[in-house]
C-alpha cells in the first residue's frame, strides 16, 4: 500500500535526524512551488507499505504569518497526508504541544514522536506516555533519533495509523469562546465553499483573525454574519493563544510526574558566551580555532594529495610514449582528479568543525553575539560564520551558510561570499603587489586592502540584495537557543561524511570536466603549442586576444586576459598562467605588463570578477540557477566598475 | 502605558529579573510569531542575559529564547 506521510515539528527537535533515519539515501530536495523554501521528500518501505515522506518546514505554530507555516498548513489541509508525524522535544512539552494542538484541530491523523527521550530520561523526567496518548487521542512513541531507539516502533505505529482513525478530542477554550465557535460552526456547515475545511478549525481561525482564512471568508455570502459573531471575542488571536497554553498546562499537570529543570549549567555557560563584552572576543577566538582546523589541519593532507598526483603525472609522462596521450593523462585526467581531491580535506574538516559547533549548541549563540552588527547590514547573525570561512575558501564558506534556517537570509549570505577573498587569490596579490610596488610596506598594504575591499563590497551588496531582491525587510531576530550538549565525535564524523560526499561525487565530476576542457584549450592546436608548452599559440591565447578589447581600456594585455580565463577554473591558475606565458621568470615579465595603477586595478578585478567554477557548482546547488546567475552577473559587472573606478581615481590624482 | 505601575519594555529588564508579559505591541505578524514560541500575555519570563545593544536571552515556558533589541522594545512586561 502507498501512503503519504508528513513530518512536522518545532526547530531543533531532531526532525532532520529522524527524516534521515527513515529515508536514508532516498531523498529528493526541491523547492515548494513558487517560493524559495526547501522541500525535502523521501521514500521509505515499512512493513510492506511504501511511504512517501514529506519533510515540512520546522515551525512553532501554524499561522498564516510566515511562509514556512503557510506551506506546512496548506500541505496538511490540501494534500491531506495519511499520517502526520509530529516530532516533539520531550524535554520541552509545554512549547512543543502548542503545535500539536494546532495539528489536532486541523483533524490531521497525528502520530506523536517524543524525541530526545534519552535526554528526558537522563534528566530524571517522568512522562506518562499512556496518559498523554489518552489525553491527546493519538498514538505517542518515544524515540531517540540519534541512536535509532524507538524508530521501529514509530514505523509500526505509523503503518497502523494509516488505516486507523484517531479519537477526536476537543479541549474547551472557555465558555465564551466555545459559544462563539459553536455558532460559527453552524454557519460554516451551511456553506459549500468550506466543505474542505474542518469546521472547528475554521471557526478558531476566524476568531484569530487569520489573514488567509479571512480572505476565504470574504468570498462567502455569510461573510458579515461570521465576522460579526467572531468579533464578540476581542483580540481573538491573543485569547486563543493564551487559552491554548492553559490547556497545555492542564495536560502537562497530568502527564509530567517529575521535572528537573536542568538549565543551570547551560545558563552559566551563556553568561560567559553571550557576555556583552567578552562574547565577541570569545566568538572570534573560537572562529580562529575552527578556521585553523579547517585550513591548517587539512593543508598537509591537501599537499600530500597534490604531490601524489604530480608524482603520478610524472610517471605517466615518462612511461607513455604517445606525447598527446601522456599529456592528456597527466595534465588533464590526473591534474583534474587532483584538483578535485585537494579540496576534500578542507571541506571535510569544515563540516566536522561546523558539526561540533552546531551540535554543541554554540552556533546559535554565535548568531546572537554577532546579530547586532550583522543586522545593521541586513544579514543574519549566522552569516558571519560563512563570511569568515570564505576567507579560507568560498566553498566551505557557502556550505557554512546552510546553518541559516531562513532561505532568504541564506541566499544573500551565499551571494556575497565570493567577495570574501579566498586563500587562492592571495598568491595573485602577492605576485602582483610584489612586482608593481617598490616598497614592501606598500605591497603589504595593497594586499591587505584587497581583503578590506572585499568586505566593504560584501556589505554594500548585502544591503542592495536585501532591498531589491527581498523587499527590504531586515530579519527580525528571535531564535530559540538549544541546551548546550557535549558533541559526539561519531556524530560529527557522520555529518562530515554525509555532507562531504556530495562534493566528491557531483562537484568532483564537474570540476574534472572543466579541467579537461582547460587542458584542451591550452594544449591545442597540438603542433603549434608543442604539446602545451607554448600557451601563446593555443586556443586559450586566441581567447585572450578575443577578450583583450574589453581589457584594453584598463591597460591590461592579452596575457592578463588568458590568466583571467584560467582563473575561472581556479584562482590559483592565474599565477600559474603568468608563469607559463612569461617563461622562466614570471615577476620580470609581469613588471612589464602592469604599472602600479593598472596592476592594482587588476588585483581588484581578480578579487571580484567571477567565483571560480568549483564555487559556482556549489552555489548552484545551494541557491539554485536564478541566484547563481545573478551572482555571476553582479560579480562581473562589479569587477569592471571597481577596476574602472580605481583607475579613474588614480589618473585623477596623478598616479599611473 | 503607566510606567509607575512597573510596566517596562522587556529590553529594559536586568538579568535575573522576572516579569509577566502584559502586552505585545508588534502588530499582527510579530505577535503570532511570539505566541508560537511561548511568549503570550500573562506568561512569566525571566531574563538570563541581557546585552546593552544586542539580543536579550530569556527563559519562557522552559525554553531559552534570544530576542533582538528591536523586538524586545515592543514587549511590555510587569516586573514581579
Ligand atoms: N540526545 C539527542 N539528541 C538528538 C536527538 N535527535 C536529534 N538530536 C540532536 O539534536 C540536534 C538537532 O537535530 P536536527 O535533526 O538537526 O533538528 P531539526 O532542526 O528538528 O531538524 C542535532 O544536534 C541532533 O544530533 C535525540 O533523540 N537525542
Amino acid at each position: 500500500m502507498k501512503a503519504k506521510v508528513a513530518f512536522i515539528g518545532n526547530p531543533n527537535v531532531g526532525k532532520t535526524e529522524l527524516f534521515n533515519r527513515f529515508t536514508g539515501q532516498h531523498q529528493h530536495v526541491g523547492n515548494w512551488p513558487g517560493v524559495t523554501v526547501e522541500k525535502k521528500v523521501g521514500k521509505c518501505v515499512c512493513y510492506g507499505n511504501e511511504l512517501e515522506i514529506v519533510d515540512l518546514p520546522g515551525t512553532y505554530s501554524l499561522t498564516a504569518y510566515s511562509i514556512d507555516e503557510l506551506i506546512a498548513r496548506n500541505f496538511i489541509i490540501e494534500e491531506k497526508p495519511d499520517v502526520v508525524v509530529d516530532i516533539i522535544d520531550s524535554t520541552n512539552l509545554e512549547r512543543n504541544l502548542y503545535l500539536t494542538l494546532s495539528l489536532l484541530e486541523m483533524d490531521a491523523n497525528v502520530v506523536v514522536a517524543l524525541n530526545m527521550w534519552d535526554i528526558a530520561r537522563n534528566k530524571g523526567m517522568e512522562i506518562d506516555v499512556k496518559k498523554l496518548e489518552e489525553l491527546l487521542g493519538v498514538p505517542v512513541v518515544t524515540t531517540v533519533a540519534i541512536t535509532g531507539e524507538g524508530i521501529e516502533k514509530l514505523k509500526e505505529t505509523i503503518v497502523k495509523a494509516i488505516k486507523g482513525k484517531r479519537r477526536k478530542i476537543e479541549w474547551s477554550y472557555g465558555k465564551d469562546v466555545e459559544e462563539v465557535i459553536k455558532e460559527l460552526q453552524e454557519i460554516i456547515s451551511k456553506e459549500e465553499k468550506f466543505k474542505d475545511y474542518p469546521s472547528r478549525w475554521l471557526a478558531i481561525k476566524i476568531i484569530e483573525g487569520d489573514e488567509e482564512i479571512i480572505k476565504k471568508i470574504e468570498e462567502s455570502k455569510y461573510k458579515d454574519e461570521l465576522l460579526k459573531i467572531a468579533s464578540r471575542i476581542k483580540d481573538g488571536e491573543t485569547v486563543i493563544a493564551e487559552r491554548r497554553y492553559k490547556i497545555i498546562g492542564k495536560i502537562i499537570e497530568e502527564v509530567l510526574k517529575k521535572e528537573e529543570e536542568e538549565w543551570s549549567f547551560s545558563d552559566m555557560l551563556d553568561h560567559v558566551f553571550l557576555h556583552p563584552i567578552f562574547g565577541i572576543p570569545i566568538f572570534l577566538a573560537l572562529m580562529y580555532v575552527a578556521f585553523q582546523f579547517t585550513f591548517s589541519f587539512s593543508a598537509p593532507f591537501s599537499d600530500m594529495i597534490d604531490t601524489f598526483f604530480s608524482w603520478l603525472g610524472e610517471i605517466a609522462k615518462n612511461n607513455i610514449s604517445n606525447a598527446m596521450m601522456a599529456s592528456f593523462i597527466s595534465d588533464a585526467v590526473l591534474a583534474g582528479v587532483g584538483s578535485v581531491l585537494v579540496f576534500v580535506p578542507p571541506i571535510f574538516s569544515l563540516f566536522f568543525a561546523l558539526s561540533l559547533l552546531e551540535n554543541s549548541g554554540y552556533l546559535a549563540r554565535a548568531a546572537v553575539v554577532m546579530d547586532r552588527i550583522m543586522h545593521k547590514i541586513g544579514l543574519h547573525g549566522k552569516s558571519i560564520i560563512s563570511m569568515i570561512m570564505g576567507f579560507g575558501c568560498n566553498i566551505p564558506g557557502i556550505l557554512a551558510a546552510r546553518t541559516i534556517e531562513n532561505k532568504r537570509d541564506r541566499i544573500i549570505t551565499v551571494m556575497i561570499n565570493p567577495l570574501m577573498s579566498c586563500s587562492a587569490r592571495l598568491p595573485v596579490y602577492i605576485l602582483l603587489a610584489g612586482v608593481i610596488f617598490k616598497s614592501s610596506a606598500m605591497a603589504g598594504a595593497a594586499v591587505f586592502s584587497m581583503y578590506l575591499l572585499g568586505v566593504g563590497l560584501a556589505i554594500i551588496m548585502a544591503m542592495i540584495f536585501r532591498k531589491f531582491l527581498f523587499g527590504g525587510e531586515p530579519p527580525t531576530f528571535i531564535i530559540e537557543l538549544p541546551r548546550y550538549m557535549f558533541p559526539k565525535i561519531s556524530n560529527a564524523a557522520r555529518d562530515m561524511w554525509e555532507k562531504g560526499k556530495w562534493f566528491i561525487i557531483k562537484a568532483g565530476t564537474f570540476i574534472f570536466l572543466v579541467a579537461i576542457i582547460v587542458w584542451f584549450l591550452s594544449s591545442f592546436p597540438w603542433e603549434a603549442t608543442h604539446g602545451g608548452v607554448y600557451i601563446e599559440n593555443s586556443y586559450a591565447a586566441l581567447l585572450g586576444h578575443a577578450i583583450e578589447p574589453a581589457l584594453r581600456p584598463f591597460g591590461w594585455r592579452w596575457q592578463a586576459g588568458v590568466a583571467l580565463f584560467f582563473g575561472f577554473l581556479a584562482k590559483e591558475a592565474i599565477v600559474g598562467t603568468f608563469g607559463a606565458l612569461a617563461g622562466e621568470s614570471a615577476s620580470v615579465a609581469v613588471a612589464t605588463w602592469f604599472t602600479p595603477l593598472t596592476g592594482f586595478a587588476y588585483m581588484a578585478f581578480v578579487l571580484i570578477y567571477f567565483p571560480c567554477v568549483a564555487t559556482l557548482i556549489v552555489m548552484l546547488r545551494e541557491i539554485g540557477k536564478k541566484y547563481t546567475l545573478i551572482t555571476i552577473t553582479y560579480t562581473i559587472s562589479l569587477a569592471f566598475i571597481v577596476a574602472g573606478l580605481i583607475e579613474l581615481i588614480g589618473y585623477a590624482v596623478g598616479i599611473t | 502605558m503607566n510606567m509607575t505601575n512597573n510596566i517596562i519594555p522587556l529590553a529594559f529588564m536586568a538579568p535575573g529579573e522576572r516579569g509577566q508579559i502584559v502586552e505585545i505591541r508588534g502588530g499582527y505578524g510579530m505577535a503570532k510569531r511570539l505566541y508560537g514560541m511561548g511568549l503570550t500575555p500573562n506568561s512569566v519570563i525571566e531574563v538570563i542575559v541581557s546585552n546593552p545593544a544586542g539580543p536579550i536571552l530569556v527563559n519562557v515556558r522552559g525554553s531559552r529564547v534570544a530576542i533582538g533589541k528591536g523586538m524586545a522594545m515592543k514587549i511590555f512586561v510587569r516586573r514581579i
